[in-house]
């Protein structure tokens, strides 16, 4: 069950022709691939296009009356290879993944994909994890593109033309035989527009009418010599009628005037940026018509030459606007300018940054400094030379905003995992700690600071196997959480430490979920799913490629276990991998999944108990080792009104969904006796009832009692 | 190629006139914290917008931002003329004409980073706080200074919509978007009418009456704000706290009055801390170590004056308080079992009155807790054999869940606590006494010498606190400092050398910085 449902917005994909779709960039881009005819999805979840995988897994039942498969891949290698399916036949196939971590993993399949080449028209939909807000390496999928030779599509981020690019995707797919890569970047995903949408299309060919009727061309198989024809293809044939297609279909666009001395050319996914610097430089209007000639190449891989050479003609100056860094496009058009002895002086990251976003300042600068260069005369006089900076609104406010990363949420069954292992390397000294991807990354951050390296999702074991030494008595410890684990852990992680006979601790964070890219199914997931097979342990897998030493948690709030348990992998004299197989659901997803279930218990007179936490403000003295062990939003700070106070206690706020964890550091760390648990018991059964009239009345006598026989402070 | 559908014309050498061609778009960025909720905020303004005849976009970054970090939404709008506007899909700095923060620091941040600007923007912030991991860890207080954000975004905007808005939500019984929503409204920054804003709700159809309560409470709000007076940071220590009541036998509370008779000679500057530090004593202990409380209270007013304005026994008055009233397990069992305490717990919780609860204590008493609560001369005889120590400590060392609502849980803690008379015979007691005794005559004699510096020497005992581990380490660090005082002899300024030490201590948790600036001192 993902953490967010689309049920509610998969209905919008039952649209007909002529209907007004309005919504999210990735639901456009789902019913764009329903119109298209496409035959088969699958992917795997990663943001930003996490939400293109819920929406797909939510619409199966649309998919499946059209007849479309839909697979949740084991990995963007997996889902890549599916497309396969289109090599032989004409069925049209699309995958998703982020990028470009996804497509580093999917680069073995992509490479053999492309050098076959496809009859079917085979789209790869990336998500370009890049800039504000991305959670990986900073880098390009654009060099994916040039190596493999796939083509790559970069529209115009507005939903009509997205959803175009969909069609020409697939288009262009089958005119040239080649795989195409439509690029989207984070906030194109989640962008809220409309378009007009049209009837939906079963596939002409589904796979099922590919499995009854098998072909095979053994000229397709990447194998010498028709490996080498391939190569040889891809220049002749496929090139030539990808330049062909996207020529003759005008999939790049032209805006603005012909005859200006200047132009912009540009990625289509910068176009609104630019835009924007355009009208706050009064030279466009909210609708985007242009007073400087715009070639925006919703085709930003193979480039046309005759089109750019056309566009430069007669212009003194052109800018390319190419987000990030190596400047493919620009040392492309370089080459494409000087090859026909064009005069036109090219700019690209001159005015611009070499690395990094393109924000609404950075563009803004960067058009007004290549006018102003080239093409003062159409600047205003403001522009051309800008008065004094404005006044100083900001102040000192850096020194006072803290920096606000992202961490773990409430009640995180991975925070006990990390609070356990700084207390047994407080006890044992600190060790190497190689992390993965996933949630449990946040570790790296305070308060845990635990974690030195992260080498790629379920490779964290791996990037520890060179720490094996009989030399050494302290031994590293890596994790590697569930997703990771089914994605490329069991094999490239636990299956290489068993082979050479790593003696390391590895811990496995098992949340029951893909929960850090919004709580998808996977192997061991234990929920039911109707159309995914699920429940399977992940402890099996692990004695299955010959792990000895495992040991499974199924509480991870349990941190003196927790810390027990890992203190014995440390130090146990076993050789061999020590395994460690960390269980709790995610709070994020079981709250989601329990909270409707408990109210209508509640509702329904049921007896539930619900906990929670809070401290005693009196005997917290303020010095938050607490906070230290666990960084819960829940769990924060406050000051009390009293002048013999100098430090804020800690306290918890109503959000805290008693996970336990406080009381369990509390204990485990010997911290202080402030925490305490509460229990609500609500629709209280007939013994409740009872034992509470007792001991209140108990307990009431010996409260008075004893405080009437001394002074009493009572706040008013 | 494809010529766009925009018409081509001829505009060689046409000089902008520098307007911004924008001025009908409307642009709205939020910053939020992430699991607030701000993606059912950026929907419900997208509805009233579509629903008024707006074209409208809106886009954020979600990712892992959503798991607690800063995260940012962005929504722009223009009337629908038919024609497909061109809108951004990032907020730029100096071009947004609405701000929603919601939470006091996240508006600081959208104030630094340039989308609130005198010229144009309306900040919508709730001014309560979220505090960031960064400043809950600190050993000290490491919360930020949010006076400066309020004073900053009082000339950073145009106009400032800013009130405790999560206090609103809980108050309704839902979330914050809600209340964003109504403080957008009542702002009037958007020109559309309520009804519409509260129809949308309405058709989000979950949790409505809830939601349209915080949107209604703090339209109101943001309508009747004047946009100028903003609320201040709320005083932490309020001056008109009603002074606790007091209760029990007629002959202590006559004995309590003669103490607080004795407050009343005390300076005026020293007499509030000095009753609030005789209510700790007395309340920790009885009657008589108030007594001894004062007696230390006006051996530090003896040596003091009034040109000093009473520092030094202000100070003494609060920190021979809180040494007096160290932590041990009986001052924990004694608070815990309290009916105050019991109405405490009920209240943070919201049990109502008929509600069932019931209450679990964390504890972990090691031996050298049991060593503290044994009579003197036995404690120390068994802290004295490592053997006998250890042995002990395999037997109580674990942790331990107490049911204070259980009758047996409840009796335990009340042996406990029944040991409080005799607390001042118990080995823990010879160590407190001895320690603040020691602290308390450095600090007498160092006050004769370097007024400034004696006072530093009071204030370090701030860095002694909690239990256990917790108060080992803060010893540790006492210990530390105190040990600079023999370096800082020679030194111009001690005292604020001293001071600095101290805040250095209560910056991080271990003592690494520490120790490398008594390293410095040394040289």
């Amino acid at each position: 069950m993902a953490e967010r449902s689309f049920a509610k917005e998969v209905q919008k994909l039952k649209m007909g022709e002529g209907d007004i779709f309005r919504g999210e960039g990735i639901l456009a881009i789902t019913k764009a691939l329903l119109e298209n005819g496409v035959g088969y999805v699958g992917g795997y979840q990663g943001a930003p296009i996490s939400h293109l995988m819920d929406v797909l897994a939510d619409a199966q039942e649309i998919l499946g009356e059209l007849g479309v498969h839909f697979e949740a891949s084991a990995s963007e290698a997996a889902a890549t290879a599916m497309l396969a399916a289109s090599v032989h036949y004409p069925i049209r196939g699309a995958v998703t993944f982020k990028s470009t971590v996804g497509i580093n993993v999917a680069s073995d399949a992509l490479a053999n994909l492309s050098s076959g080449g496809v009859a079917g028209g085979a789209l790869i939909i990336v998500g370009e994890d890049y800039g504000e807000g991305s959670s990986i390496m900073q880098e390009r999928s654009h060099a994916f593109a040039m190596k493999s030779q796939v083509w790559l599509l970069d529209p115009r981020p507005n939903l009509p033309s997205i959803v175009k690019s969909v069609k020409d995707g697939f288009e262009l797919s089958e005119a040239s035989n080649t795989p195409v890569m439509l690029e989207v970047r984070i906030r194109s995903c989640h962008v809220h527009g409309q378009f007009e949408a049209h009837d939906n299309k079963k596939p002409e060919m589904s796979v099922a009418d590919a499995l009854e009727n098998p072909r095979r061309d053994a000229q397709r198989v990447v194998l010498p010599p028709a490996a080498f024809q391939h190569e040889q293809d891809k220049i002749t044939k496929r090139l030539p009628a990808a330049i062909e297609f996207i020529e003759k279909n005008k999939l790049n666009e032209l805006f603005g005037p012909d005859d200006e001395k200047v132009g912009i050319i540009l990625q289509g996914g910068m176009y609104n940026g630019v835009i924007r610097a355009l009208q706050r430089l009064g030279l466009a209007d909210i609708y985007g018509d242009t007073k400087v000639p715009l070639y925006v190449m919703n085709v930003t891989y193979p480039l046309i030459d005759s089109e750019v050479t056309a566009f430069c003609e007669g212009k003194d100056a052109v800018l390319v606007v190419e987000e990030g860094q190596p400047n493919h496009i620009e040392q492309a058009i370089g080459a494409i300018l000087h090859q026909a002895g064009a005069s036109t002086r090219l700019v690209g990251k001159g005015p611009f940054p070499v690395a990094g976003e393109y924000t609404g300042q950075v563009m803004l600068d960067g058009l007004r400094a290549f006018l102003k260069d080239h093409a003062a005369g159409l600047l205003s006089d403001r522009d051309r030379a800008p008065n004094v900076p404005a006044a100083d609104v900001v102040g000192n406010l850096a020194d006072v905003v803290p920096m606000r990363p992202p961490g773990f949420c409430t009640g995180c069954p991975e925070r006990p995992i990390f609070a356990a292992t700084k207390l047994v390397e407080r006890e044992l000294g600190q060790h190497h700690i190689a992390s993965d991807i996933g949630c449990h990354l946040f570790s790296v951050l305070p308060p845990f600071d635990i974690g030195a390296t992260t080498m790629g999702f379920g490779l964290g074991p791996a990037s520890a196997s060179a720490f094996n030494t009989p030399d050494a008595t302290r031994r590293s410890i890596s994790f590697v959480g569930d997703g990771g684990f089914w994605h490329n852990g069991l094999t490239s992680s636990i299956g290489n430490a068993v082979f050479n006979r790593n003696d390391g601790v590895i811990v496995v964070v098992d949340n029951y979920y893909s929960a850090a890219t919004g709580g998808q199914d996977i192997l061991s997931s234990r929920a039911d799913n109707r159309t995914k097979s699920t429940k399977h342990p992940i402890s099996e897998a692990v004695k299955g490629v010959g792990v000895k030493w495992v040991r499974e948690i199924d509480r991870t709030y349990d941190v003196g276990k927790m810390a027990k348990t890992l203190k014995e992998a440390l130090t146990t004299p076993e050789k061999g991998p020590k395994v460690i197989v960390a269980s709790s659901e995610c709070m994020l997803n079981r709250q989601r999944r329990e909270r409707p279930l408990t109210n209508k218990a509640i509702g329904n007179g049921e007896r539930v108990v619900k906990p929670r936490f809070g401290v005693d403000e009196d005997v917290c003295t303020g010095d938050h080792a607490c906070m230290r062990l666990s960084g819960c939003p829940s769990l924060s700070v406050k000051k009390l009104d009293d002048p013999l106070r100098d430090d804020p206690v800690a306290h918890i706020d109503q959000s805290c969904v008693g996970c336990g964890n406080c009381g369990e550091v509390a204990d485990a760390a010997v911290l202080c006796p402030s925490f305490y648990r509460a229990d609500t018991i609500h629709n209280p059964n007939g013994l409740d009832r009872f034992l509470d009239r007792l001991r209140k009345r108990v307990i009431d006598w010996m409260q008075a009692r004893r405080e009437s026989r001394q002074l009493i402070f009572r706040e008013q | 190629m494809n010529v766009g559908k925009h018409p081509q014309v001829k505009s060689l050498g046409v000089k902008s006139d520098g307007v911004d061609t924008t001025g009908d778009i409307i642009k709205l960025a939020m910053l939020a914290v992430g699991g607030q909720g701000g993606g059912v905020l950026s929907d419900w303004i997208i509805d009233v917008a579509e629903s008024n005849g707006y074209r409208a976009q809106s886009t954020s970054v979600a990712g892992v931002a959503q798991r607690t970090g800063a995260t940012i939404y962005y929504v722009e709008m223009t009337p629908d003329t038919g024609r497909e506007p061109v809108f951004s899909l990032t907020p730029a700095p100096g071009d947004v004409d609405i701000m929603i923060a919601a939470e006091l620091m996240e508006a600081g941040r959208s104030i630094l980073r340039g989308f609130v600007t005198p010229d144009r923007t309306t900040l919508i912030m709730s001014s309560h706080r979220i505090l960031a991991v960064s400043e809950k860890m600190v050993p000290g207080d490491g919360r930020r200074d949010s006076s400066k954000v309020i004073e900053r975004a009082q000339s950073a905007a145009k106009k400032v919509v800013a009130f405790d808005m999560e206090r609103e939500a809980l108050d309704a019984g839902t979330v914050i978007s809600a209340s964003l929503f109504g403080a957008l409204a009542g702002s009037g920054a958007l020109p559309f009418l309520r009804e519409s804003y509260e129809e949308t709700i309405r058709a989000g159809g979950r949790g409505v009456d809830a939601s349209l309560a915080a949107f209604g409470a703090c339209f109101e709000k943001a309508a009747s704000s004047d946009g100028a007076s903003l609320p201040g940071v709320q005083n932490e220590t309020s001056p008109d706290k009603p002074a606790p009541r007091i209760e029990g036998p007629s002959e202590l509370l006559d004995q309590w009055n003669a103490l607080t008779a004795r407050t009343q000679q005390l300076p005026d500057a020293v007499q509030p801390m000095a009753l609030a530090g005789l209510h700790k004593v007395v309340d920790y202990q009885d009657v008589a170590y108030g007594d001894a409380y004062l007696e230390q209270v006006e051996r530090a007013v003896a040596a003091d004056s009034a040109n000093r304005d009473w520092k030094f026994s202000t100070a003494a008055a609060k920190y021979v308080a809180n040494a007096m009233v160290y932590d041990d397990i009986i001052r924990v069992a004694d608070l815990k079992l309290r009916s105050a305490r019991t109405k405490r717990v009920r209240d943070e919780v919201g049990a109502g009155k008929d509600t069932i609860l019931n209450v679990t204590e964390y504890f972990h008493p090691r031996a050298q807790e049991v060593c503290g609560t044994l009579p003197a001369g036995l404690g120390l005889f068994i802290e004295n054999r490592p053997t006998l120590f250890r042995l002990l400590d395999r037997l109580v060392n674990r942790g331990r869940r107490i049911r204070t609502d259980s009758l047996t849980g409840y009796f335990s803690l009340w042996v406990l606590a029944a040991l409080k008379p005799v607390r001042r015979r118990l080995r823990r007691h010879t160590v407190e006494a001895d320690h603040r005794d020691k602290w308390f005559a450095q600090a007498m004699s160092s006050c004769a010498s370097d007024y400034d510096l004696g006072v530093e020497v009071l204030n370090c005992r701030r860095l002694i606190k909690g239990y256990s581990d917790t108060h080992a380490r803060g010893q540790s660090k006492f210990d530390l400092v105190m040990s600079a005082l023999d370096q800082l002899a020679g030194k111009s300024d001690p005292a604020s050398l001293l001071r600095h030490l101290r805040e250095v201590a209560l910056a991080e948790e271990g003592t690494g910085s520490l120790e490398t600036e008594l390293a410095l001192l040394r040289t």
